[in-house]
């Protein structure tokens, strides 16, 4: 039987929503029993929220005041210490678990299978090489742990209404301070997290400086939605990095996904692949976007956007 | 201060890469094939390091088939100080690069590696952090800004939530994202001088490392296509198309 550890993502004593995808990920594979380990320098509220995740058996809590910041230098010996207990050791393939699980592969010998979008048995998932231009089906080896990041795009966040014991884990193992954290710069504001958001309003070049890009963020604001940007626009300074849509930035799968002035390139594609409705607004017919668009308007962004805001 | 850069064999990102009919690859013989574009940062990154007299050497590795020496003439061309390629039969896994790197620090003791965040082929975005634990060093992943002061380097991680900054203590490993640095353009002039710059070959299994324990690929498919979608003519129609779809 598989037992399969998930590592909690969270922030400011919430928990990402990741973990939830991790969740349904894991239970995709036939009679896995499931745990989640809460690192933090305080774990009780982030594993209370834990705990209310369906099919989570128990959540594991390991309290140090070294893990106030989610270093992966510093959370991978306390994962490592339970590792062992477990078939395979996921986490979310946001910047957090990409940066923590391949520490703890190496450490176990074992290769990592990143951004599984598909389970097909306990050792075997799909995920994409070349910026999704194939899908590759890696088989892990039998007898190992298996380490995977989980494409949070490609699994729905599993339900609420759980009730996961909560067991505190006793720990001491020596801890690196080679690595410290200085700050975090936060962008963000009151907007729907991007990840999460049902709708997505993304700009690109064509916004043409940061003053323009306020377009953006006011067409979103009037349809509550999150804001994203292509690797073009931030590059240019006219939205801040967190915003990146696309294989290098943040993979999302919004119900309504609307790119404004947004040429629609391999790279960033493979962001929007799994978003429910993709809209495309751009005065180039012959955009590679609308290959991929639902709904697509051949027009001129600076007259369609307001146009658009005005009608809603 | 010495740096060991790692510049992988890629196909280049303009390439549209498909699936073989036979579900048996990829379809990329003939292919162009270049640096990794993340591993290109990384090296415009170490040699300003050493343009601004922070580092004295810059060492460029890479791992792969033979026609890898190109990349390495690349990575000299830009103004690397010398190359190693560790020669292997065909592709290898993030763990056996990560094996090939720690063997290498072990033998020239860099006191900083910058990798690129993944490569654009397999998108495994593994590497660093892999060689960072083989060799129970501090990692810096996914920079946006690095600073060398001394012994210690400040870097500005992109991160989901927004830009983190941490402090490491070196020898650390780094790796690099887009916004780091824009690399510089080869002139001709820069060739020529790389042409007598030193270049190393090792064998991968004079190295002596495991590459037990990998993942193997069983099939490769074409990504799942979207259906083809509508073109409206105006705003109005957009809305109503909108409307029509309950997204509204
Ligand atoms: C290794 C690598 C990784 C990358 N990762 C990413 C990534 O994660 N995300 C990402 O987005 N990109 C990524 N890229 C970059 C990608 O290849 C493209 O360069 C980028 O997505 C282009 O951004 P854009 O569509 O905003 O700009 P452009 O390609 O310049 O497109 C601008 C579009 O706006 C349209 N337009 C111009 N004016 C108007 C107007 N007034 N009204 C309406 N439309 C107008 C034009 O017709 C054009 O189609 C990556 C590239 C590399 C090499």
């Amino acid at each position: 039987m598989s037992k399969i550890l998930i590592i909690a993502e969270h922030l400011n004593g919430q928990l990402n929503p990741s973990t939830a995808k991790c969740v349904s990920c894991a239970s995709k594979i036939t009679g896995a029993s499931i745990d989640i380990a809460v690192l933090a320098a305080d774990p009780a509220a982030v594993a209370a929220q834990a705990a209310q995740i369906a099919g989570v058996a128990r959540v594991r809590t390991l309290a140090n005041a070294a893990n106030a910041h989610a270093l992966a230098v510093v959370y991978a010996p306390q994962v490592l210490a339970i590792a062992g207990e477990y078939t395979h050791v996921f986490g979310p393939s946001t910047t957090f678990g990409k940066d923590l699980m391949p520490r703890i592969a190496a450490k176990l010998g074992v290769s990592q299978v990143s951004d599984v979008m598909a389970v097909v048995d306990a050792h075997t998932f799909q995920r994409p090489i070349y910026a999704g231009n194939a899908i590759v089906t890696v088989k892990a080896p039998a007898g190992r742990t298996v380490v995977a990041t989980v494409r949070t795009a490609s699994f729905a966040a599993a339900s609420g209404g759980g009730s996961a014991v909560i067991e505190a884990v006793a720990m001491d193992v020596p801890l690196p301070t080679h690595t410290r954290f200085v700050s975090l710069q936060q962008g963000g504001g009151d907007r729907p997290d991007l990840q999460t958001a049902r709708v997505v309003v993304s700009g690109g070049r064509a916004l043409g400086s940061a003053e323009n890009f306020q377009l953006i963020y006011d067409f979103a604001d009037k349809l509550k939605a999150g804001v994203g940007a292509s690797r073009a626009a931030v590059d240019s300074g006219y939205a801040p990095n967190d915003l990146q849509v696309g294989q290098t930035g943040k993979i999302i799968a919004p119900e309504l996904y609307i790119a404004i002035g947004i040429s629609g390139a391999i790279q960033h594609l493979t962001g929007i692949k799994d978003a429910g409705t993709i809209v495309a607004i751009n005065k180039d017919a012959e955009a590679p976007i609308f290959e991929v668009a639902d709904i697509g308007l051949v027009a001129d962004l600076t007259k369609a956007v307001p146009e658009l805001m005005a009608a809603l | 201060m010495k740096i060991l850069v790692g510049l992988k064999r890629v196909v280049d990102y303009t390439v549209r890469v498909q699936v073989k009919p036979d579900g048996s690859g990829v379809a990329i013989d003939g292919a162009k094939m270049s640096v990794n574009p993340f591993d290109e940062i990384a090296l415009e990154e170490a040699l300003r390091l050493r343009e601004a007299g922070k580092a004295s050497e810059v060492v460029v590795v890479s791992i792969g088939v033979a026609a890898c020496m190109q990349q390495i003439d690349t990575g000299l061309a830009m103004g690397a100080n010398r190359g190693i390629l560790v020669k292997t039969e065909g592709a290898i896994q993030p763990l056996t690069a990560a094996r090939v790197f720690a063997k290498l620090c072990a033998k020239e003791q860099p006191d900083l590696v910058i990798l690129g965040k993944q490569a654009i082929d397999d998108d495994a975005n593994q590497t660093a952090q892999m060689l960072a634990a083989l060799l129970d060093q501090p990692q810096a992943t996914f920079a946006s800004k690095v600073e060398v002061d001394g012994n210690v380097a400040r870097v500005t991680r992109e991160v989901d939530a927004g830009l983190e900054t941490l402090e490491v203590d070196l020898p650390a490993v780094l790796s690099v994202d887009l916004r780091l640095n824009t690399p510089r353009f080869i002139k001709l002039p820069d060739i020529m001088k790389a042409k007598s710059k030193p270049r190393e070959t090792i064998e991968l299994a004079s190295l002596g490392i495991e590459s037990g324990d990998h993942l193997a690929t069983t099939q490769h498919a074409p990504p799942p296509k979207r259906q083809k979608g509508v073109i409206v003519k105006d705003v109005p129609e957009l809305i109503a198309a909108l409307k029509a779809k309950g997204l509204l």
